[in-house]
């Protein structure tokens, strides 16, 4: 309990200093979105609402000093006021909505299929190590490490209209938009949802693989090993029985270093895609500076990495017997 | 031989006393070998890294001559040839031996379809010789000529990789876009180097407040996904730069996300070492801590700093890619393989123009290649370790 407590407290200044960092990052560009904004109404001739924009500026405080910004965005942030999006027009939390979950939604089951791969394969890889299956494996993995994400996306849509008929980008079919959920359109999800968790699941499912042969491998040279061998155990029961069981510890331990390679991989298929997820976004907010949306995403995201640590770490307090933390039980 | 009283005999050859001790001329070299030697050694063994160090070595001599090995320059518009798939080399006609030369390239308007449709003329032959003047370049902007890898016989073409939607040869294009992908990666990755080697050296040596910043620091800039964060700093930079700014921008980018891992080693490292007694007796001696950190210590795990660089170099050419790709990295005129990738952005391209997805075959190549070499790297790196 105190482990949890301390592992807690010690994000808050983690996320104190992300926050600094992502509200000067999205500062930093000359100008704010209001100075374009007014600049390009006038470039239209279409006359501009000064009343309006000089509200925007005072209600969110474009005027005032970078401190004075800071301390009300990060207060507003803890409170749930995520700011204000110029380009939609409406609040932060109700632009940013849906997505994130979609965000979240296509890690989880990304972090699933790099498990469901990388484990046989790990597996078999660690028990015969320099093999041709060992070998040949490995190399699938390198080149799935190798392609970068967007184009894999890309062939991958083609190929999927091609042969399954899947209608091009989106979540789901067009007629399934702005319809109750139905059975019909949970089925148009999952028949788009496969291609991203595939393609951002090849880049980690190589890493994976060799630190989990690594692991293994390690293992399997055990003195506990041999004891087992010289009892007679036969080899897929021992295989199963201990040194599968203690590498389970770490694909939890792993998350940690999944995350944040799974989310920038999201990002950017989710752009080829046209995924309704974070990515589209951010890039949008990123190019128009409509900043308080842009650091919301970046401010999320960066959230979603240090939670999913968060939560490896404590699963393997929870389950590790050998991790004993502070406190607890002493030698 | 003589015999002796009782029965033992005796070698009557001189003794050396030394000579069982005396190791054998192979052992020797092995023993009297540099730490570098030994390192070559155990390096050479790993033949997919030795062959892929060899591919990396000469992608990069070839960065230098770009403008020979390229048909064309970079910038040719073939107007008659837009969107040209690979154009074929033959070696026979007819039957016969005549060495490598292609057909006439005819272009067709397939209306119904509304797509240019290429056809060989095979009435017309042009051929195709090596090491020959073509078109004049400017050779690194500096002066002028104009000898080629290869080249074609007047009135032919030579797309051996086809063209783009302005006509430009593929082949040329990822030949010269090979320049700017690979040097991204080098700079960056030095200038990654130096700042994990100072910043962690400062951690690791001096410890206390310094090394807890560092690493809040470092942990911070961990949990960021990289992607979204390179997005947002290369929306920073101006649209007003010149191209070559921007490549040093992006390169810069690039390197402030990456040196974390290097500055995280060399911290673990330094930590250990400064409690050495050749660390103590260096400082004792008054040697500054500078000369401490660059004398003594960093010396003692150089070569693993080296193979965990090559390793993340592959990194940095694909976030180039990827960030060029969504047009907030490097910029037309500039040419990389992200640059020419991002004309492949979407279905169509699949479909109707799959041969602008090729600068992907030299993005996999290379990021295989520095992997392997990394690998080979990192086991040769510690040649006394079996």
């Amino acid at each position: 309990m105190g482990y949890v407590l301390k592992r807690l407290l010690l994000m808050i200044p983690t996320l104190l200093l992300i926050s600094f960092v992502v509200f000067v990052i999205i500062q930093l560009p000359p100008g704010d979105y209001l100075e374009s904004y007014i600049a390009e109404l006038q470039a239209q001739g279409e006359s501009v609402d000064m009343e309006k924009v000089a509200y925007l500026r005072e209600e969110y405080g474009l005027d005032k000093s970078f401190g004075e910004q800071y301390l009300s965005w990060v207060t507003g942030f803890v409170q749930g006021d995520y700011g204000y999006s110029f380009e939609y027009d409406l609040p932060v939390s109700e632009v940013v909505g849906d997505r994130m979950y979609l965000t979240i939604l296509v890690s989880v089951l990304t972090i699933f299929f790099t498990w469901i791969i990388a484990f046989p394969i790990g597996l078999y890889s660690a028990t015969h190590q320099y093999s041709w299956g060992d070998y040949g494996l490995t190399f699938i993995g390198f080149i799935g490490l190798a392609t970068p994400n967007f184009l894999l996306a890309l062939v991958m849509l083609y190929f999927a209209n091609v042969y399954f008929g899947t209608s091009i980008g989106g979540l789901m079919d067009e007629a399934y938009i702005n319809e109750p959920w139905s059975w019909g359109k949970i089925k148009s999800v999952l028949e788009h949802l496969w291609i991203p968790v595939v393609v951002i699941g090849t880049s980690g499912t190589a890493g994976m693989i060799r630190r989990l042969r690594a692991n293994l491998l390690d293992e399997l040279h055990k003195p506990y090993v041999t004891t087992a061998r010289a009892k007679g155990l036969p080899e897929v029961r021992l295989l199963l029985k201990y040194p599968f069981r203690v590498s389970l510890n770490f694909f939890i331990a792993d998350i940690g270093s999944m995350l944040p390679s799974i989310i920038s991989g999201a990002e950017i298929v989710a752009l080829v895609l046209s995924l309704p997820t974070t990515g589209p976004m951010l890039l949008g907010a990123l190019q128009s500076q409509d900043m308080y949306l842009a650091g919301s995403f970046l401010m999320f995201l960066s959230l979603l990495t240090v939670i999913g640590v968060l939560i490896s770490d404590l699963l393997l307090a929870v389950l590790d017997p050998r991790i004993r933390l502070e406190g607890g039980v002493k030698k | 031989m003589s015999q002796l009283a009782n029965e033992h005999y005796v070698c009557d050859d001189p003794y050396d006393p030394l000579s069982i001790e005396q190791a054998q001329a192979e052992q020797q070299t092995f023993y009297l070998a540099s730490q570098w030697q030994l390192m070559w050694w155990k390096f050479k063994k790993h033949k997919l890294a030795l062959y892929s160090g060899v591919f990396v070595i000469l992608l990069y001599l070839s960065i230098l001559v770009c403008e020979i090995l390229a048909p064309y320059d970079l910038h040719t518009r073939h107007v008659d040839s837009i969107y040209s798939p690979p154009q074929p080399v033959h070696l026979f006609d007819e039957g016969e031996w005549v060495g490598p030369f292609v057909y006439g390239w005819n272009q067709t308007l397939d209306m119904s379809r509304l797509l240019r449709v290429y056809s060989e003329d095979t009435s017309v032959k042009y051929d195709v010789s090596f090491f020959c003047s073509g078109k004049t370049y400017s050779f690194w902007g500096m002066f002028d000529a104009d000898l080629h890898l290869m080249c074609v016989e007047e009135g032919g073409t030579l797309f051996l990789l086809g063209t783009d939607r302005l006509g430009r040869d593929m082949l040329s294009r990822i030949i010269y876009g090979t320049r700017i992908s690979v040097t991204i990666g080098l700079i960056g990755i030095c200038l990654s180097m130096i700042m994990g080697i100072v910043i962690g050296s400062l951690a690791g040596y001096y410890g206390g407040w310094i090394d807890n910043i560092v690493q809040r620091i470092i942990e911070v800039i961990r949990s960021f996904p990289e992607l979204p964060l390179w997005m947002a700093l290369s929306a920073v930079i101006p649209v007003t730069w010149s191209p070559l700014w921007v490549f040093f921008g992006i390169t810069l980018i690039l390197a402030l996300m990456d040196w974390t891992g290097l500055a995280r080693a060399v911290r673990s490292k330094l930590l250990a070492l400064r409690e050495e007694d050749y660390a103590s007796a260096a400082q004792l001696m008054g040697a500054s801590p500078p000369r401490v950190i660059r004398k003594h210590l960093l010396p003692g795990f150089f070569s693993h700093l080296i193979a965990s660089a090559t390793l993340s170099i592959p990194a940095m050419i694909l976030g180039e890619t990827a960030l060029s790709f969504l047009g907030l990295g490097l910029r037309p005129p500039i040419t990389s393989w992200g640059v020419l990738l991002a004309e492949a952005q979407n279905v169509n391209v699949v479909a109707v123009y799959p041969w602008l997805m090729l600068p992907v075959v030299p993005v996999i190549c290379v990021i295989l290649a520095f992997n392997f070499l990394g690998d080979g790297l990192r086991d040769a790196a510690d040649p006394y370790k079996h």
